[in-house]
């Protein structure tokens, strides 16, 4: 599906954020939800972005997918821009909410992007069989959304963010709402469906530890206005296998790293980063009602 | 007997639960309780009924104006007329209803399809809805029995083709014309239903608008609709049954009650068989929309909001 990354010497990035200004007007006034965001997520690349409540993070990934629009500046997606990206199906997307239809199984959930985009009846069930059997819910193929837990909810909507094979993939807090164990494993799960389909991956996150084990990079980010602070490289070790990256010292460095560029010296938040939303709930508005928290 | 019963809901035992059985008795006991109360007031109150100064306020219970459940039964018996070759009066009663039944249903048919387009219409534009929801809020406030005339006259002039434009065609039109207005606000609530997640979802696919109210709106406008629809019902044999009577169309069953009352002093009982048939025409109805919710089940997992 990444035509690009075969044959051309350069392959274009999957995202080209560049000097990006929204805006929302409210009724106390004005809001700047982010502001002169400047952003490159090579293809394949995995990034993170982080940061207090109200720093814009969601709202950048919404310009991402082009389900908003920035008051200034550009937003491309493999080198086109985002609505005509969105367009062409370019990427798969995943919320905080699983958000499946009650009425479909999870087989039908899985195929609604190959039933919207047409893909004839016995490819799109093959592929739905397949993307299931990915995400080991293929005893619960034909069971409804209500009858499985949050965590099977959410493996499903992440395997129906996969169906057409995208070579990026938005996601916005989708492990937010997740027990802690669950929310490992599907991390676990996330990074080998995603070195299977070298998929790039913008990854919007509450959680330093979660950016971290995850992530190629970790986009740190402020609040008032949204500002990309400073980006984290990962260091990602090779752990030999049945040794979880969650407990290499690399890790920690990494996560302690994060912690310093989130809190850093010309950081006036008080508290963490959740804490800082919860003082500030003005600024929610920032990211309109639209959270999709 | 009930073998296994596992977690996972929608596996049900198709025998009847035991509150259908007891949904199912209570109804009965409903009617035997109406028909006690009917014969125990007759049998209890005075017979020039109950008066607050000159004002009547509970009825009489003379047999002309409260004729007994068996009357009514045994008068539905006999001939509607004393003409040799007369039906049974229960039998000249349900042709009615089924005349009135047919009325109903295609203005019913005519009201659903109409306040579905509106629904969609009104979800679609945001200013169509500012501009025609009001109207549809008001076209309720005209009275039936102005309208009626009216829709009468103009049909009168139409003519498809050859064909000229029948009575009962007017009064469908009056049935329909109560009946589009549940589905269009209906409608509108249930094309606005979807969560947020599941609108940005499909904008995120590239989906269009019909394609998004093909496969988000439309299904998730189910347990919106099924209410709308038996509302429709109801209102379609009550727009039915006032437009025979205002229009004066003959064959159907509203026009009956109103014969039949008119000789109501001679022969108090007959009348009551076409209110009967009235009330059968409604369950009919009701049954009818009941079943059309069967196969529609699975879109009704958030159920029963309205």
């Amino acid at each position: 599906m990444s035509p690009d990354t075969a044959s051309a010497p350069t392959p274009a990035p999957a995202v080209r954020v560049s000097s990006v200004r929204r805006e929302f007007r409210s009724r106390t006034g004005q809001v700047v939800a982010l502001d002169d965001v400047s952003l490159t997520v090579a293809a394949g690349e995995f990034v993170s972005l982080i940061g207090p409540s109200g720093c814009g993070k969601s709202t950048l990934l919404r310009l991402v997918a082009d389900l908003d629009r920035p008051t200034s500046g550009t937003v491309e997606v493999f080198d086109r821009p985002a609505h005509v990206a969105r367009e062409a199906h370019e990427y798969g997307i995943a919320f905080q909410q699983a958000g499946l239809l009650p009425w479909r199984t999870v087989l039908a959930n899985v195929e609604l992007p190959l039933e919207l985009h047409g893909t004839p009846r016995a490819a799109r069930r093959q592929r739905a069989r397949e993307l299931v059997d990915l995400i080991g819910l293929t005893p619960f193929a034909g069971h409804y959304p209500h009858q499985l837990s949050g965590g099977m909810q959410q493996r499903v909507a992440i395997a129906r963010a996969l169906a057409e094979q995208p070579s990026l993939l938005l996601m916005d807090e989708p492990f937010g709402a997740l027990d802690e164990m669950t929310r490992e494993r599907m991390q676990t799960e996330l990074l080998r469906v995603r070195s299977e389909t070298g998929a790039a991956v913008v990854f919007v996150t509450h959680s330093i530890p979660e950016a971290v084990y995850l992530s190629d990079r970790v986009v740190v980010m402020s609040a008032r206005p949204g500002r990309v602070r400073t980006i984290v490289p990962v260091s990602r070790p090779a752990v030999p296998d049945g040794v979880d990256a969650r407990e290499d010292a690399a890790f920690f460095a990494d996560v302690a790293r994060v912690r310093e560029a989130l809190h850093g010296p010309d950081d006036d938040d008080p508290g963490t980063d959740d804490l800082a939303g919860a003082a500030a709930p003005a600024r929610v508005p920032a990211t309109r009602g639209m959270d999709l928290r | 007997m009930s073998g296994e019963r596992t977690s996972t809901e929608g596996l049900r035992l198709p025998r009847p639960s035991r509150t259908q059985v007891k949904a199912v008795l209570l109804g009965a006991a409903g009617v035997v309780g109406l028909g006690v109360v009917w014969e125990g007031y007759k049998a209890l109150a005075p017979e020039t009924g109950v008066s607050i100064g000159s004002t009547l306020v509970l009825p009489r219970t003379s047999d002309l104006a409260m004729p007994h459940l068996w009357e009514m039964w045994s008068r539905a018996l006999e001939p509607v007329t004393g003409a040799p070759d007369a039906p049974p009066l229960w039998q000249a009663v349900l042709g009615a209803c089924g005349f009135t039944l047919r009325t109903a249903a295609t203005g019913w048919v005519v009201g659903v399809v109409v306040g579905l387009l509106l629904g969609m219409l009104m979800q679609g534009l945001r200013t169509a809805r500012d501009a025609v929801l009001p109207w549809v809020v008001l076209s309720q406030t005209v009275p039936l029995i102005a309208l009626a005339p009216l829709v009468r006259r103009w049909g009168s002039q139409l003519h498809v083709g050859t064909l000229a434009w029948p009575d009962w065609w007017s009064v469908a039109v009056i049935a329909s014309y109560l009946a589009f207005f549940p589905v269009s606000v209906g409608a509108l609530r249930g094309f606005a239903s979807p969560d947020a997640v599941h609108v940005e979802l499909m904008r995120a696919y590239g989906a269009g608008w019909w394609q998004t109210f093909r496969r988000l709106r439309l299904p998730a406008s189910v347990p919106y609709l099924l209410p709308a629809l038996r509302l429709a019902a109801a209102s379609a044999v009550v727009g039915t049954v006032v437009g025979e009577v205002s229009i004066g169309l003959r064959g159907g069953v509203g026009r009956m009650i109103v014969e039949f009352g008119a000789t109501g002093s001679s022969d108090p009982a007959k009348q009551w068989s076409p209110i009967a048939g009235a009330v059968l025409v409604g369950l009919v109805a009701a049954a009818a929309v009941a079943l059309l919710a069967v196969p529609l089940s699975r879109y009704r997992s958030s159920e029963v909001q309205s």
